[in-house]
């Protein structure tokens, strides 16, 4: 009864019951549109649309599914590029073979594929959701198959089939309930569905993330470290290198699972994804990295709607594999564009706007997205984690906006990218001065493993941070001159950590990722510069000497590690650090 | 079935409102009034109330004007006999030029590309301008903006543009576009001989504001049929932040809550969707987008340039009638420098650049009244000559011929152990 863009008024016979977030279809000129009910006044329903609404007319046929909007979870996710809405984007057929054509809807997981299966119960155990029931071998994983995550309390396996090839659709065990008075029975399939905005909680407990994410980033791995299970944020205005440094962490990182929600963003940074990641190699287990990787991908030119299911699409799936105890990351970006469509929404819907428009639920929904995220106990005792990185692009670059602010209230770790490094190329372009991590304190212990002192090293790394900026303030307004000779060497010092720690040459094949190992002997080697006491008679003689051995350092990350160029620069380096610093050859 | 009505119940801003059944949303209609036909598009329906958006205005609209519903969204000719005409905000030939209605018609503003069907683009586009050129290339499928501040020749640098670039078809969507504007850039195009090769879709600063918002789609859609028949089709759109602008308006008739400076809060799905259409079609053609947008007060976080940067692949900026090379910067030019383009292209680019950097460094310690030394002489040397033979829009130099003036420039200024650039691209390319 009223259309205003992809927001769809209509309306339900007095009685019919109707669920908040339903899906439902609307048909226009025959074909069915997706959508999802977002309000509910009487009898009238609001429907957001997932496809354009052109052509649709007053009188339209909308029809109401019962279900809520869920997700299809099981073997043969990995290495999948779907929409917003968990549509293959591969198979779906193209208008003219490239433009996406509205209203199809295909089956998330290949129907006809078979999978070994093989059960680890027996007739007669009694089980609870997620228990594991069986499993598949999907590529390099084993793939638990689990009782359905949305039963409650305890179940019996009436019947288990035995070992064999098996299809997603395919029964494979069925289930009698227990406890309660009337019997119902639920057959299992080796895929389930899940309802995308509810938290998964079918778990022990939840733990306190205390165990390092290694994202091969010195910047973050060493400064501003990430928890399994913990969350972070990176927001920068454009050209600061988010995506960059987002595809470089999903090379990179240490997971089992990297989830890329490509959310409201360029297509063009999507293809490289899609393009790249086949030919390159996961170092871990030597198979492609698209093995480990699904992509979900709302850009910013396809429907605004389906872009505010993607994120939950996204966690969805992130929480399903960290059910089968493994450990998962999830890179969102970017979650402004998310929070632009709830705008969007929001304002079609005509609510009262708060800050910058943005509907005043805004801080809530930021919350609950990210406290999907975590670390949990499953039943069986195993662990598994799903991390949580989004990028935010704040307008203007001001990190004064409400997502930004929103955002920080609510993940553990910030990594701000700033203007200012960006255009002097010290890439990436976190900012020590303004980033942090809870993580640091949360993971002492863990982290105290790399070395008996590290955090405090790198404590004592970042305050020759912050005060070597100071003394920088100080040379731009009194010159060099004005400044003392030990104030000139911390800077020196200072300068030589940012030049050859925090910067990291992402395309450079051995700077671009490094090992935990390197980090720690690297480090060690650069915090003996720093305790360095250096004997400098002038002004010339420091900045000499200390470009000297800059550019010492700087080969030295270039090289291999442990080959013999890189034990070649690093003696030189230990031959400078045994002398006094006048060392010019 | 076409349906007529002649009851307009309410009119605010450039939006009428029609009691109508059975219309459908995004349709096209005709109004019928004292000051002549205009169309309109449906942009919102409640219950039988039709809200219709009039592209040439509201003015001079009674109550009783006739709305004639075309049952068919807003649609464009298509065929190569586009080639060489141009046309006004609505769509329509304004050249005189032969009778277009025999041709098949196609819709605008149409779905995305599967982003699965596009390919990571490694085609160069040469426009022998240097500074773009040389130094931030563009590559077929880019969509890169100019921002520049009002008063700056961004037009005089997008015909030129135009009429040198190596693609195939040339489209070129002028939004609220002065009316001298537009004819220079008709007879830019002229006198250079390519119009037969492009397209101008055209609306003049004293069209109504609402066929404005018209213009990009337009261009774009004939471009993507241009592109999926395999040709190249560079796209320029001149100026996106009086498209935006018409948007703002719309959406404060529409009684919409702006976000930002008046800006609705779908400005950057509005102009993404628009950019996005940019694309390198997996065995066909491409479209490449370079775009004006002026900076309110050359403010570069005003929201219109802003969220552009967010959208674009990068930015050139326009001051001081040349092409910064500071700022500027074109995202995918490492998938072309080098591969497509000579070998020693990134090492001249970065050296050029560089030695640049240095002479606006000495330019402003001698303005600070420090001695000049004999070195500071060569690098302001260097920098009058790259100013003259580079940043000067008036230089027409194709790519090769650029590098290798690049390799004198530095020749004339440096020792080649000065420049920074491997021993063996030395030895090939400095000049004896």
């Amino acid at each position: 009864m009223a259309v205003n863009g992809p927001l769809v008024t209509c309306e339900v016979d007095e009685g019919r019951e109707v669920l908040q977030n339903e899906v439902a279809y609307v048909t226009c000129g025959g074909v069915p549109l997706k959508s999802e009910v977002i309000r509910i006044r009487g009898s009238q329903i609001d429907l957001q649309v997932f496809e354009s609404t052109t052509g649709l007319k007053v009188g339209d046929e909308a029809e109401f599914s019962g279900e809520l909007l869920s997700a299809t979870l099981g073997p043969g996710m990995l290495g999948m590029i779907y929409d917003g809405l968990q549509n293959p984007l591969g198979e779906l057929e193209n208008d003219q073979g490239f433009f996406l054509r509205r209203g199809q809807y295909l089956p998330s997981l290949d129907r006809e594929k078979p999978w070994d299966f093989e059960p680890l119960v027996r007739a007669g155990a009694q089980v609870r959701a997620g228990q594991y029931l069986g499993r598949v071998t999907e590529g390099i994983f084993e793939h638990p198959i689990m009782a359905p995550l949305i039963l409650q309390g305890i179940w019996e396996v009436q019947e288990i089939r035995p070992a064999g090839r098996y299809t997603v659709e395919d029964t494979v065990a069925i289930l009698t309930n227990v406890d309660a008075q009337v019997r119902r029975q639920v057959s299992v399939t080796l895929k389930q569905e899940w309802p995308v905005k509810r938290p998964m909680r079918v778990y022990e407990e939840r733990l306190l993330p205390d165990t390092q994410l290694l994202t091969q980033c010195r910047m973050i791995d060493i400064f501003f470290p990430l928890a399994e299970g913990g969350t972070a944020c990176i927001p920068g205005p454009f050209g600061a290198g988010k995506t960059v440094l987002q595809q470089i962490i999903s090379r990179y990182a240490e997971t089992d699972i990297v989830i890329i929600v490509a959310c409201g963003e360029r297509a063009g940074e999507v293809v490289e994804t899609i393009r790249e990641f086949p030919k390159l190699e996961d170092p871990k287990t030597g198979r492609s990295l698209m093995e480990r990787t699904v992509i979900i991908c709302n850009t910013s030119s396809m429907p605004v709607a389906a872009r505010e299911a993607s994120i939950y699409t996204g966690l969805t799936l992130g929480e399903y594999y960290r059910q089968l105890g493994l450990k998962v990351l999830l890179l969102a970006d970017s979650t402004s564009r998310w929070a632009q469509a709830l705008r969007e929404t929001s304002a079609r819907m005509e609510e009262i706007p708060g800050e910058e428009a943005f509907p005043a639920y805004l801080e809530s929904r930021i919350a609950a997205v990210y406290e999907r995220a975590g670390k949990v106990r499953l039943f069986s005792g195993a662990t598994g984690s799903l991390t949580m990185i989004g990028t935010v692009s704040p307008a203007g670059g001001n990190f004064e906006e409400p997502v930004t602010q929103n955002t920080l209230k609510v993940v553990g770790a910030f990594h701000g990218l700033s203007r200012t490094r960006s255009d002097q190329r010290r890439y990436p372009a976190i900012d020590p001065l303004i980033s942090w991590s809870l993580y640091t304190q949360q993971m002492r212990a863990s982290l105290n493993t790399r070395h008996e002192q590290w955090v405090d090293l790198v404590q004592e790394a970042h305050d020759l941070i912050f005060r070597g900026s100071e003394i920088h303030q100080m040379m731009m307004v009194v010159g060099e001159e004005g400044i003392g000779l030990d104030d000139l060497v911390i800077y020196l010092k200072s300068e030589i950590i940012d030049a050859v720690c925090l910067q990291q040459d992402s395309f450079d094949r051995v700077d671009q990722a490094t090992s935990r190992q390197r980090q720690v002997s690297d480090f060690g080697l650069l915090m003996d510069m720093v305790h360095h006491e250096f004997a400098f008679e002038s002004k010339e003689q420091a900045k000499s000497s200390m470009t000297h051995l800059q550019n010492l350092f700087f080969q030295l990350k270039y090289c291999p590690f442990e080959g013999d160029a890189y034990h070649r620069y690093r003696s030189q380096i230990e031959a400078v650090l045994r002398g006094k610093g006048a060392s010019h050859p | 079935m076409i349906i007529e009505h002649s009851r307009i119940v309410r009119v605010q801003g450039d939006i009428i409102t029609v009691p109508a059944s059975g219309i459908t949303y995004g349709e096209l209609a005709t109004v019928k009034s004292r000051s002549g036909l205009s169309l309109a598009q449906v942009i919102r329906l409640r219950g039988d109330d039709v809200f219709l958006q009039v592209f040439a205005g509201s003015r001079g609209v009674s109550t009783g004007d006739t709305v004639r519903f075309l049952g068919h969204p807003m649609q464009v000719p298509f065929g190569d006999a586009l080639l060489g005409r141009i046309f006004n905000g609505s769509g329509e030939p304004i050249d005189k030029g032969p009778d277009l209605r025999a041709l098949p018609r196609i819709s605008i503003g149409g779905p995305s590309v599967n982003p699965v069907r596009r390919v990571i683009p490694r085609g160069f586009i040469e426009t022998r301008v240097p500074m773009v050129d040389v130094f931030n290339p563009l590559v077929e499928s880019q969509k890169l903006p100019i921002f520049a501040a009002a008063g700056e020749p961004y037009n005089e640098l997008l015909a030129r543009i135009g009429m040198r670039a190596n693609a195939d078809v040339v489209i070129l969507g002028g939004i609220g576009l002065k009316y001298d504007e537009y004819l220079k850039f008709r007879m830019a195009f002229e006198d250079a001989g390519v119009l037969s090769r492009t397209i101008m879709f055209v609306h003049t600063a004293s069209d109504p504001v609402v066929e404005r918002l018209l213009v990009p789609d337009l261009a774009l859609a004939v471009a993507e049929q241009f592109g999926v028949r395999g040709r190249r089709v560079l796209v320029l759109l001149t100026d996106m932040t009086a498209f935006a602008d018409a948007m703002k308006e719309i959406a404060i008739s529409m009684d919409q809550v702006p976000s930002n400076l008046g800006y609705p809060g779908s400005l950057y799905s509005d102009l993404a969707s628009r950019y996005e259409k940019a694309v390198d079609f997996d065995g066909a053609g491409s479209i490449t987008i370079l775009a004006v947008t002026t900076m309110p007060g050359d403010d570069v976080t005003h929201p219109v340039p802003d969220n552009t940067g967010y959208i674009t692949e990068g930015q050139f900026y326009l001051r001081k009638g040349v092409i910064e090379p500071f700022g500027s910067l074109s995202r995918l030019k490492q998938l072309v420098i080098g591969k497509v383009t000579r070998p020693d292209h990134g090492y001249i680019m970065n050296s050029m650049i560089r030695l640049f950097a240095r002479s606006r460094e000495v330019e402003q310690k001698l303005a600070m009244g420090f001695d000049r030394t004999p070195d500071d002489e060569r690098y302001l040397r260097y920098g009058r000559l790259f100013y003259e033979r580079f940043m000067n829009l008036r230089v027409d130099l194709g790519i090769n011929d650029a590098l290798d003036l690049g390799w004198k420039t530095l020749a004339e200024c440096f020792q080649s152990d000065e420049v920074e650039i491997k021993q063996e691209f030395i030895d090939r390319h400095w000049p004896a």
